[in-house]
């Protein structure tokens, strides 16, 4: 995409709506175990924002901000939070919780509160690997496209 | 230290996928260490899957309740002698596949090495997964995880293996689809999904046409997923151009777990009581001979190696299904159909191994570049020869022992037919096997004067051969020693079988 075609408004609303994408995406993860929405809700939203920037300014910018070796660290990471925190109890007491027992892990003094914590945790983890993954998915089929659309216009 | 054995079950499949992302970390700091991580996960999970059958034949039953919740409500994962039985058949078929892929997946696919163990191990993941849940709908989940890797791993190889791929997604889809509408019928009639708790509900509605469809929708859908024989049609293709591990795990472990699921789907979900109400099995065993048949059949007109051996898998899952569909009318119950299993996945999982070498060392595809192989590569020739025979039923190899139970359990049932049908597949395997070992040792062809160098695949690949091809011989003496058969007896009398109604 060269110069002439870039959009002043789509631009300067992109750059607005962006940051508070974001911050509803983390408010979707972060309130995902007490009420509407999860981590993957919250994943996708926040990878919009990802595919908003790209469709307003373009492909390669996108990639420089959130490049591949981020998209697989992100996606590992996500995981390692989700199945680490279950380890972590059966880490903690010593084999006597089980995988996924959030309320055994020592986070506060409180079983419940613990049980809370842990599945906000897990949220956190989906949120990261699903925002990872879509938008890979979007890079890889953007990136496919466009050699095809180049030759086209010529 | 009971306690530690509790979480096994769990961790084969946490690690595994804990495993997986790893390597795609590490992999991409450090190329080669995807495979050593993939191998110590392997061994680690191997060590666990022997732990539990120990402690499964020893104590009971583990039950398993992921996040302390209680059952009908929670996920559980439980351990019997069925499980423990797959499971120590699975990770032990990994292994040995894994060994194998080290030299030829850099020689194969040099620039997706990392990706290649990244989804092997999820592969895996979803294999231990279906063998150790005790909840029907964490079962679908697992058969989806463990489809999706397969496909993509099908898929790695590029260009018509990507065709091979995408009918198998297809139709795999279509599978996991009637496994789900199956699972939600359960579902609307009892509200459970632990299997337990459904074989509980389930008896008074034994005659209600929902429950009656929800089973024959697992049974299609589980039919496909297994290349059961009208719905083999994504095997041959998948089999032939995936590289030559996978085909080993495909054909030795994929559909095998398959057959596990819908062995557990029926007897511990469904009770024999429930099967006995209508000639299901009956029709299941008519199928399976017409496969059995029809593979032998198919693969006898098949030029390429691989493709030869995948209409054998076709007639092989013919000969699990028709020790299935017999196993209520015999007291050998689901012994046949279980010794088939083991005997199929080392036997067939060897021949692959070596078609892929084949690949490896001259990339031959069709039997009749074979000539003279055997003086050019004596190891690997030898380990398709011992399994190949093993197959075959040669006393005191895997496929006789099968064959022996089969027919015995045939005679018991009064079928006499089926005897019938075993013996013609017998003859028509030795037509096509023979055909392979005939280019392989007797036509030596035109060069056949010349002074032969041998020259055999890298060590990596030839130990795995060696061993599934000496074990094909030394699992049937173990067989016909009858010391582990008190596994199988126990797996019948949890399943209520193993009587003469």
């Amino acid at each position: 995409m060269n110069e002439k075609e870039r959009d002043v408004i789509v631009e300067t609303v992109s750059r607005v709506m962006i940051p508070f994408i974001q911050l509803y995406a983390l408010y979707v993860i972060i309130h995902g175990s007490g009420g509407p929405g999860g981590g993957f809700q919250g994943g996708v939203v926040f990878a919009s924002s990802f595919i908003l920037y790209v469709i307003a300014f373009n492909l390669a910018g996108g990639r420089k901000r959130f490049p591949e070796s981020a998209n697989t660290l992100f996606s590992s990471l996500g995981l390692y939070i989700y199945g680490g925190i279950g380890l972590l109890a059966i880490l903690f007491t010593r084999g006597m919780a089980q995988y996924l027992n959030y309320g055994f892990i020592p986070f506060t003094s409180h079983f419940e509160e613990n049980r809370a914590l842990g599945m906000d945790f897990v949220e956190m983890g989906i949120g990261i690997t699903v925002m990872a993954i879509i938008a890979s998915i979007f890079f890889d089929l953007a990136q496919r496209e466009e050699p095809v659309g180049e030759k086209e216009e010529k | 230290m009971s306690n530690f054995i509790e979480h096994l079950p769990l961790l084969t499949v946490v690690i595994s996928l804990l495993s997986a992302i790893t390597i795609l970390i590490a992999g991409w700091i450090y190329k080669k260490i995807a495979w050593w991580i993939s191998l110590v996960t392997h061994l680690s999970q191997f060590t666990f899957s022997l732990w539990i059958l120990n402690h499964v034949l020893t104590h009971g039953p583990i039950h398993y309740r992921l996040g302390g919740w209680v059952p009908p409500w929670g996920i559980e994962y439980v351990m019997d002698p069925l499980n423990s039985y797959i499971l120590v058949i699975l990770l032990f078929l990994a292994l040995f596949c894994l060994l194998y892929s080290k030299r030829n997946i850099e020689h194969e696919l040099p620039k997706k090495v990392v990706s290649f163990y990244t989804v092997y191990q999820l592969l895996l993941t979803g294999l231990c997964g279906i063998v150790v849940t005790g909840d029907i709908f964490n079962m679908y989940v697992f058969i989806e995880i463990a489809s999706l890797s397969a496909y993509a791993l099908i898929a790695s190889r590029g260009k018509i293996a990507l065709r091979a791929s995408f009918t198998y997604l297809v139709l795999g889809s279509i599978g996991a689809c009637f496994f789900l509408l199956g699972i939600g019928f359960l579902y609307a009639v009892t509200g459970s999904l632990n299997m337990h708790d459904l074989s509980l509900l389930l008896p008074p509605f034994y005659k209600n046409r929902v429950v009656i469809a929800a089973f024959v929708f697992i049974l299609v859908g589980l039919s496909i997923k297994m290349a059961l024989f009208p719905l083999h049609t994504w095997l041959p293709d998948a089999h032939a151009f995936a590289p030559s591990e996978i085909s080993a795990m495909l054909s030795g472990i994929i559909i095998e777990v398959a057959t596990y699921a819908f062995i557990r789907v029926s007897f511990s979900v469904f009770t024999t009581q429930f099967l006995q109400l209508f000639p299901i099995f009956e029709i299941l065993s008519w199928i399976a001979a017409g496969g059995i048949i029809f593979g032998s059949i198919l693969a006898m007109t098949q030029m390429n190696l691989k493709r030869m051996l995948a209409y054998s898998s076709v007639a092989n899952m013919g000969y699990i299904m028709l020790g299935v569909g017999l196993s209520t009318s015999t007291r050998l119950g689901l012994i046949p159909p279980l010794i088939h299993i083991l005997s199929h996945a080392l036997t067939k999982a060897c021949m692959f191994l070596v078609a892929g070498a084949f690949i490896y060392k001259a990339d031959l595809w069709y039997i009749k570049d074979l000539q003279g192989l055997g003086r050019k590569m004596p190891y690997s020739c030898m380990g398709f020869l011992l399994s190949a025979l093993a197959l075959l039923g040669l006393p005191p190899g895997v496929g006789f022992v099968t064959k022996w139970y089969l027919i015995i359990a045939a005679l018991e049932s009064k079928k006499y037919i089926f005897v019938g049908v075993i013996f013609l597949s017998t003859l028509l395997m030795v037509f096509y096997f023979w055909k392979v070992i005939e280019y392989i040792y007797i036509r030596i062809g035109e060069e056949g004067a010349k002074e032969i160098r041998i020259d055999e695949i890298p060590w990596s690949m030839l130990i795995p051969v060696m061993v599934l091809g000496s074990l094909c011989f030394i699992v049937g003496i173990v067989w016909l020693t009858e010391i582990p058969l008190p596994i199988l007896d126990r797996v019948n009398s949890l399943f209520k079988l193993g009587r003469v109604p």
